[in-house]
């Protein structure tokens, strides 16, 4: 055990670090910052579904705005409607959204790339008019509203004696979605160095290769649309949990958008990135709307605009930049530098002790 | 029937302005391979510089013509800028490219001009003329012949002249054009340039109708997206039938089937545009694709 624990490589660290620091963070922040730290989580959840996907099977889906919306309808109408407990309806709208994921992946199996590009983005634009015709179900423009969040006694308890403070529902909402993210990323990370995960990146870095291996294209690529939609699903429906309320306009295409641009921004087909992406997509726009305000140079009557407009810029310009000169994200230059500074220090050592480094070229 | 034809002809307006902007996606997918999913904003973008002329007292004659050419310069500065970088990218690469155009100019336009809506002029008046026993309005009239002629001269460019050869050739043998001394990568700029200008007509011609704001082309590229597949994405005469048969099917569609009614219209593209991409994936003119591996 303790000889695992000393050999372990550095990123098991890295991951143990993330995990207390986002355990620990809503007891050094406030109780609306917990809330906006969820919000964020949700995002990386989604993300991380949409990395899934686009990074390691290959496939683009600029529609997954949709399928979070499907996820947070499925548990609204469940909890509204049929008075569920919110909390039982999330799964439920994970496994509902990943099997109309896993259907819409059927037709998509005969789509190109391009063609499957299209055809989801498509559908993010068409979803919020599609969400407002089934009115009596889904409350039309109108939305839905949920009941307030109720926080369990036990994690009352707990939490007044961790800090000595009473639990808000944002703190509670923050400890579930930050649950939901633990589990989530943890079943990807196993997914994508398994049997599965192989057989996606196969599909993705050589198709026919790929069959000429006998792997089952069409069984893994509408797999991992479907389990891609789950999580997109569950992100869905934990946003509804952390903003009480859902309507079509909650699901813009510039959600979709927004995903993409934190899966580029973290890193394709990495686990850190999405968690990094999330973070970058939710907190760019909130930061600069709060930013912009402030800067007393900038004529008043224009700040709206500017706070309109800025984050589309940024991500736009962000988006471009890094698919030019950085296309594996935060993550990718993260590892190029480490890369490159354990080379630089081995090599440093090797000259104190008159070892010849090896040569890159035959290592 | 009266009311049918109506709704047929002002069917085909809209189809003649889908039908441009297809028609743009069209020649950037055949210079290489692409669909431009900025190419509305890009549109949207030319046609507030329009805007700006004419509000500037620049006769609505004057300031078209201005505009195609500044579109054209701004499609060729894009192309060299943003696209050049990576031409040789993955596929997933080049789409995430021009959806972060998209992105980037939506925002450039709502900080330069708002997200007020404003009205854009037309230099044809919403008189109706009889027209075989349907009512047809000037404004109908006047986009069908402007997106009649626009089209006819592409075509005429692409197919009549050494320039349009040339264009054609390197989108199709890359190596062996540059091997006869085609400049292949300002082909694609020019491919670029074009493609802006056209899609710049498709938005002056919707601005009336639509107001003009920054989200103003995001249904109409989708309906551009639906007629682009549905001639089969590579003919360009695809786009053009594709776009009439959208425009029109759209339209009936939204007047006939209760169910659909004015909200749902761009549902039935999004339905076009899974159906042919099901059953028919190479659209009405599109060949059928061998790939050699």
């Amino acid at each position: 055990m303790l000889q695992r624990i000393r050999t372990a490589p550095p990123r098991y660290w890295l991951v143990v670090v993330a995990i207390l620091f986002f355990a620990g963070w809503p007891t050094v922040i406030s109780s609306f910052q917990a809330g906006q730290w969820a919000l964020a989580l949700i995002l990386a959840i989604a993300i991380m579904g949409l990395n899934i996907l686009v990074g390691y099977s290959g496939q683009l889906s600029l529609g997954h705005g949709a399928f979070m919306a499907f996820g947070a309808y499925a548990s609204a109408i469940l909890a509204h409607r049929y008075k569920m407990d919110y909390l039982a309806t999330i799964p439920i709208a994970g496994l509902l959204t990943g099997m109309v994921g896993f259907l819409f992946g059927v037709p998509a199996l005969r789509l190109s790339a391009l063609y499957l590009a299209l055809a989801t983005f498509a559908l993010a634009v068409v979803m919020p008019s599609l969400i407002k015709r089934p009115f009596g179900l889904t409350g039309g423009v109108q939305g839905i509203s949920l009941p307030p969040v109720v926080v369990p006694q036990f994690a009352k308890d707990g939490f007044t004696m961790l800090t000595g403070s009473a639990m808000t529902s944002d703190q509670w909402v923050y400890y579930v979605t930050f649950a939901y993210a633990l589990v989530l990323f943890w079943l990807a990370w196993n997914l994508v160095r398994h049997r599965a995960g192989r057989a996606m990146r196969a599909i993705r870095d050589g198709e026919v290769a790929a069959a000429a291996s006998g792997i089952n294209i069409a069984g893994y690529k509408t797999l991992a649309f479907g389990i891609s939609a789950l999580y997109a699903g569950i992100a869905g429906s934990l946003l509804g949990l952390a903003t009480g309320y859902i309507s079509p306009d909650t699901f813009p295409v510039s959600l979709s958008i927004q995903l993409l641009v934190g899966a580029v921004v973290g890193g394709l087909a990495s686990i850190p990135g999405p968690l990094l992406g999330g973070i970058f997509a939710y907190f760019l726009p909130i930061e600069s709307n709060q930013w912009v305000p402030t800067q007393t140079w900038i004529p008043s009557q224009i700040v709206a605009t500017v706070v309109k407009a800025g984050p589309a810029v940024t991500y736009g310009v962000v988006l471009i930049l890094l698919m030019i000169f950085a296309p594996n994200g935060i993550v990718g230059l993260a590892n190029a530098g480490y890369t490159r500074l354990r080379r630089r220090l081995r090599g440093a050592a090797d000259r104190e002790s008159g070892h010849m480094p090896p040569d890159p070229q035959t290592v | 029937m009266q009311a049918f034809l109506q709704q047929v002809v002002s069917g085909i307006a809209s189809g003649g302005i889908f039908a441009s902007l297809a028609l743009a996606l069209v020649l950037i997918y055949n210079a290489m391979g692409l669909v431009n999913f900025a190419q509305g904003e890009m549109a949207m973008l030319a046609t507030f510089i329009a805007f700006t002329l004419i509000d500037h007292g620049i006769s609505y004659w004057i300031a078209f013509p201005v505009t195609l050419v500044v579109a054209f310069a701004g499609g060729i500065l894009v192309q060299r800028i943003v696209i050049r970088p990576v031409e040789r990218a993955p596929i997933l690469t080049l789409v995430i490219v021009t959806l972060g155009l998209a992105t980037l100019v939506n925002g450039v336009a709502g900080f330069i001009f708002g997200y007020v809506p404003r009205s854009f002029p037309s230099p044809f008046s919403v008189q109706t003329v009889n027209l075989l026993g349907a009512f047809v309005s000037y404004r109908d009239l006047g986009v069908i012949g402007v997106s009649a002629v626009v089209l006819l001269l592409i075509y005429l460019l692409l197919q009549r002249t050494t320039i349009g050869l040339t264009m054609r050739a390197a989108a199709h043998h890359p190596e062996a054009s540059r091997l006869l001394g085609v400049h292949v990568s300002w082909m694609l700029a020019l491919g670029w340039g074009l493609a802006s200008a056209v899609g710049a007509v498709s938005g002056i011609m919707v601005a009336p109708i639509l107001l003009l704001e920054p989200n103003m082309m995001q249904t109409i590229i989708i309906y551009a997206f639906a007629a682009a597949v549905l001639g089969g994405i590579e003919s360009p005469l695809g786009a053009v039938i594709g776009g009439l048969i959208v425009g029109v099917t759209v339209n009936l569609a939204g007047a006939y089937l209760p169910f659909v009614g004015g909200d749902l219209q761009l549902a039935v593209a999004l339905a076009i545009i899974i159906a042919v991409l099901v059953i028919k994936p190479n659209g009405l003119f599109g060949r059928p694709s061998v790939r050699r591996v």
